[in-house]
């Protein structure tokens, strides 16, 4: 018997609003079983996994922190890869916006002002705006490929906040420990409900930032610029886009986003730079963009699904001894599930007996492209 | 003398991993396929090469059980993008993530353990040659099979029709498949070659490079190595350049600083980085040729209509 | 057969750490790492810690602990979590812990809260470090008693105090048996990577060194050192294993003893902060069996080590910085503060320190 699939005529709207739960039905049948080798219950595991990190207050505003530099970085990658062009050095841009951003704080410690924060906030979203510009020009100019230029610029970007917090910007009264000042309370960002947990405006910013990108994508000339270029350049040149222009825009307006979500982070959440400030949110935000089928709104959904399987291990690990490892094969497990029903939005499967070898000649239809697959 | 034949055989140590994740990839991107889960196959591989030498006492046999689990791993990717026709992206990244958790899981038996290392080539009289000797006759296996994977995979591209077949697959899979092609047969097999190769670079870290395991030891090489693949403008001679001026760019920074430069170290570490972005804008501004080379259908899924 | 069966089994068990039934009146002792407790490193040695308080209290304490916390907000809600979930006593074993442990304890004022190498204090809060610096001390000694060439590699991760200090106190033991010994020092950046620790080990050997010592965590160093026919230290945990014929000795640290009394402090109710920095006198440093040496270098080390346990300090004068400026003077002792925030060299190291 052999699997195949078939097009459908259009995007079934059924499974488009089916396929996550069906995605999260396998998950937990694959699940049980995992849990069962390991001689964890399944039920108190996908508890602790699934539902204890959204039933306590201090929980979900944890869920939006972990959850708010993932959409800000995914939305704006979103954008990238509908136009074809494929940053994946958002990890950089962050480090870069936090560094830029920090810059106030950290030089003058002492200059408290209600400009200071969004003159931080400001400056983040250049500072990333400006290391994303390099890999654009590098494309522009000399036709360099953007997915190495932007892959390799996140360690030197990772090197340079190094260099900046063990020498320049160290704290002199921090025992020659790598970090920089405490910013003061103007360069903080507040919490958003304070007394119930630390949820923080970053959160909020993101989801301004999913809002504005969804009014872009499809009410605005520009999204459809990046439409149209991102699934055919040849139309889009005809219909006079200029491709290089696109390059430009989506990188620097990822970089930005990016840069917001590393300076919001320093300001919200850490107060002050240190050597590591992301566990890699800029990585990660490349599946949450693809999770949320590129489409602003999806990726806010995708974000807080993957900031709970995060929050779901750790307390796995706390509450039932399952170690960070089978965590992170649960999550992985997760994604997978989601990904493989995705296709059930544009695909029937059918199964076809072993007999059935007929293949029809005819003319192949174009593969379905990024562009169909939000 | 001595220095510099240790120097070029660090530096040859460094970059074969590197340069074998690469070439896997290279084939697999020709084939029109986008496999980002280097990372996670590799670390999958090391995990296996390590375990199965030390079960076994026998490093050879770690390294073909490296090889096995990388293929199978890549399996996974596979189904999920080729018959499935997930995104190519996402998928990969999530393989990248699945491995880093799947390999700490089975590694936590092997944590602490000596492992086997694989002996280098030796042969009497030759491999004693002043200088050649050591660098031609007298390196690990691994760095003969990546220069035998290279030449190999040169001449199968370029000189088979198979692989002809191939590259016409990934830079149209319609086409090809209106000329009645198996897009996905090749690419299935195109995958599961990219998933053996990344193995085996991991199994070259688990029993050459540093025989031990350790979580998380592949550090980033898998991503390094795809990089390599868009440095080489999918070339497979100039992987092994790139590798080379990669763990150059590595191996000149240390000894910089064991020579005692005055230069803040986090600038010499990301020297390589810097060199390889500087050498690719140099090689990549003729356009024409990238175009020529890049493939046009990377990324894309293909399902066969009926 | 067996070696598998035994792998087999090992594997099993760690994947296997069931959920233990909750019994009412066990006390919750909780860890954080910031790295995987596979790392056979720091953060293995600390999770070795865990397992010695396990150990020693049986049915009464109960542990947990998280792996692999990032530094940043990461780490305030791992806090944050093991405090809501009952833990009495927490561990936070980074440094860049230290802000984060210091918000979460002001809100749990109940909580006892134990963070590894820093400084900020509070009621709850307690501070504690080793003194690996001693542990050096006498590694320099050797190395210079073992070195041909009277030059060492050290390789290094990160400029931190921690890591400057140990520089000083190898080279101080070095000089005080050739002063002039010499140090190549490189820097990889990486608290772990195998890969590049072997490459600077290389490195370092080919230009000339013939001993080499490492403030990094994996054993590859060592593994090079193997190979090549020359010697060097292990770091954190004993690897003899990996390197039979070139260890020297390995400077681990033994959290266990200190866990196991502040846990204990705890079911007492007798629980204080404090700031202690243990050394070889309180077992938190120990140098692994001395190997691959004549038996007039071992009796060296062990009457320096000795001697440093009975409370001589490593950082006794006369002193000088490397540009030649006094430090300490004679018999005057280098005061913890400055050690802890210590950003020079000593005189006759050439390298210069990054800044």
């Amino acid at each position: 018997m052999r699997v195949e699939l078939v097009k459908r005529p259009q995007r079934s709207a059924l499974f488009s609003a089916l396929s996550p739960f069906i995605a999260f039905a396998l998950t937990m049948a694959a699940g049980a079983i995992l849990f069962l080798l390991l001689g964890i219950n399944p039920i108190s595991a996908f508890y602790t996994y699934f539902i204890s990190p959204i039933s306590e207050v201090w929980q979900l505003h944890e869920l939006t922190i972990k959850a708010a530099p993932l959409i800000l970085i995914a939305v704006g990658l979103a954008v990238c890869y509908r136009a074809n062009i494929w940053n994946i050095g958002a990890e950089g841009q962050l480090i870069m916006g936090a560094i830029v951003g920090s810059a106030i704080p950290v030089m003058f410690p002492a200059f408290e002002s209600p400009i200071v924060l969004p003159l931080c906030l400001l400056l983040g979203m250049l500072g990333g705006a400006a290391y994303a510009a390099i890999p654009a020009v590098l494309k522009a100019r000399f036709n360099t490929n953007e997915i190495l230029t932007s892959l390799m610029l996140v360690y030197v970007a990772q090197l340079f906040l190094d260099w900046m917090v063990r020498g320049p910007w160290r704290d002199p009264q921090g025992h020659g420990f790598p970090q920089t000042v405490m910013f003061n309370d103007s360069a903080t960002l507040p919490a958003l409900f304070p007394v119930a947990g630390r949820a923080n405006w970053g959160f909020v910013f993101a989801l301004v930032a999913a809002l504005a990108v969804w009014i872009l994508m499809t009410r605005l000339l520009r999204g459809f610029e990046v439409r149209v270029l991102g699934s055919s350049p040849r139309a889009g040149r005809f219909a006079g886009f200029n491709f290089n222009r696109m390059v430009f825009f989506t990188f620097m307006l990822s970089g930005a986003l990016a840069g917001l979500a590393g300076i919001s982070e320093v300001t919200g959440a850490i107060n002050q730079l240190q050597p590591t400030i992301s566990p890699g949110y800029g990585f990660t935000a490349i599946i949450v963009a693809f999770l949320g089928r590129l489409n602003p709104l999806g990726i806010v959904a995708a974000g807080l699904v993957l900031a709970l399987t995060y929050l779901g291990g750790e307390a796995a690990q706390t509450a039932l001894g399952i170690s960070d490892k089978v965590a992170r094969v649960f999550q992985g497990m997760l994604l997978f599930f989601v990904l493989g029903c995705d296709t059930l939005i544009h695909y029937r499967i059918r199964f076809v007996g072993l007999g059935a070898k007929a293949r029809g000649e005819s003319e192949a239809v174009p593969a379905a492209k990024l562009e169909e697959v939000h | 003398m001595d220095i510099a034949v240790n120097i070029l055989l660090t530096i040859a140590t460094a970059a074969t991993p590197l340069l074998v994740a690469a070439i896997g990839e290279l084939v697999v991107e020709r084939s029109g396929v986008l496999n980002l889960g280097v990372e996670g196959m590799m670390i999958m591989g090391a995990v296996a090469g390590f375990g199965a030498g030390y079960l076994t006492g026998s490093p050879w046999l770690g390294l073909l059980a490296a090889v096995l689990v990388g293929a199978l791993f890549s399996l996974l990717f596979a189904v999920m993008t080729l018959s499935l026709a997930t995104n190519q992206v996402a998928t990969g990244l999530s393989l990248t993530l699945l491995g880093l958790g799947l390999s700490g899981m089975m590694g936590t038996g092997f944590v602490g353990l000596p492992g086997e290392r694989l002996p280098n080539l030796y042969i009497p009289f030759l491999t004693d040659l002043p200088v050649v000797g050591r660098l031609v006759f007298g390196q690990d296996p691994v760095f003969y099979i990546s220069i035998a994977l290279i030449a190999g995979v040169a001449w199968f591209l370029f000189r088979t029709r198979t692989g002809l077949t191939l590259r016409s697959i990934g830079d149209s899979h319609t086409s090809a498949h209106a000329l009645g092609i198996h897009v996905l047969r090749y690419r299935y097999l195109a995958v599961l070659f990219g998933g053996a190769c990344a193995g085996l670079a991991g199994g070259q870290l688990s029993l050459v490079y540093t025989p031990q395991w350790v979580e998380n030891m592949t550090a980033g090489r898998g991503w390094i190595a795809l990089a390599l693949v868009v440095f080489a403008s999918w070339r497979p001679w100039r992987g092994p350049a790139g590798g080379y001026i990669f763990g150059a760019g590595r191996n000149g920074q240390l000894h910089a600083q064991a020579f005692g430069i005055p230069v803040p170290s986090q600038f010499l570490s990301s020297l390589p980085y810097l060199a390889t972005i500087a050498v690719l804008v140099l090689i990549s501004r003729n356009k024409r040729l990238t175009m020529m080379n890049t493939p046009a259908a990377l990324g894309q899924p293909f399902v066969p209509d009926r | 057969m067996k070696k598998l069966l035994i792998a087999l089994m090992t594997t099993v068990a760690g994947l296997s750490m069931a959920a233990t039934a909750q019994a009412q009146e066990k006390l919750k002792a909780c860890w954080v790492y910031v790295g995987p407790i596979g790392d056979f490193g720091y953060s293995y040695q600390h999770d070795q810690g865990r397992l010695d308080v396990e150990k020693a209290f049986g049915d009464k304490v109960e542990t947990a602990y998280l792996e692999n916390v990032a530094e940043g907000p990461d780490a305030e809600r791992a806090f944050e979590r093991l405090a809501r979930e009952n833990c009495k006593i927490i561990f936070g074993t980074s440094f860049g812990f230290m802000d984060p442990m210091v918000k979460v304890a002001k809100r749990f004022p109940d909580v006892k809260f134990e963070h590894a190498t820093g400084y900020k204090t509070a009621d709850n809060l307690a501070v504690y470090n080793a003194r690996f610096y001693e542990g050096r001390y006498v590694m320099g000694q050797i190395a210079a008693k073992m070195s041909k060439k009277g030059l060492a590699g050290y390789i290094v991760s990160f400029p931190i105090p921690e890591v400057v200090m140990g520089i000083n106190s190898f080279m101080l033991g070095a000089q005080s048996i050739n002063p002039d010994f010499k140090l190549k020092i490189v820097w990889v950046n990486s608290w772990f990577d195998p890969g590049k620790e072997a490459d600077a080990a290389k490195a370092l050997f080919d230009q000339g060194a013939d001993i080499i010592t490492q403030h990094t965590d994996s054993t590859a160093p060592l593994q090079v050192a193997e190979e090549r026919g020359l010697l060097g230290f292990g770091q954190s945990s004993d690897m003899i294993k990996f390197a039979p014929k070139a260890q020297l000795t390995s400077n681990t640290d033994d959290w266990g003893p200190y866990y196991v009394e502040r846990v204990q402090a705890v079911l007492d109710g007798t629980w204080k902060t404090g700031n202690v920095w243990l050394g070889i006198k309180d077992g938190a440093v120990v140098l692994s069996p001395y190997t691959n040496m004549p038996d007039d270098v071992k009796k060296m080390a062990e009457e320096t080590e000795a001697k440093i346990a009975g409370g001589w300090n490593p950082f006794t004068g006369p002193v000088d910085k490397q540009d030649g400026t006094p430090w300490l003077k004679d018999g005057e002792v280098a005061d913890d503060e400055t050690l802890l925030g210590m950003n020079f060299y000593v005189k006759g190291i050439d390298d210069k320190l990054p800044q």
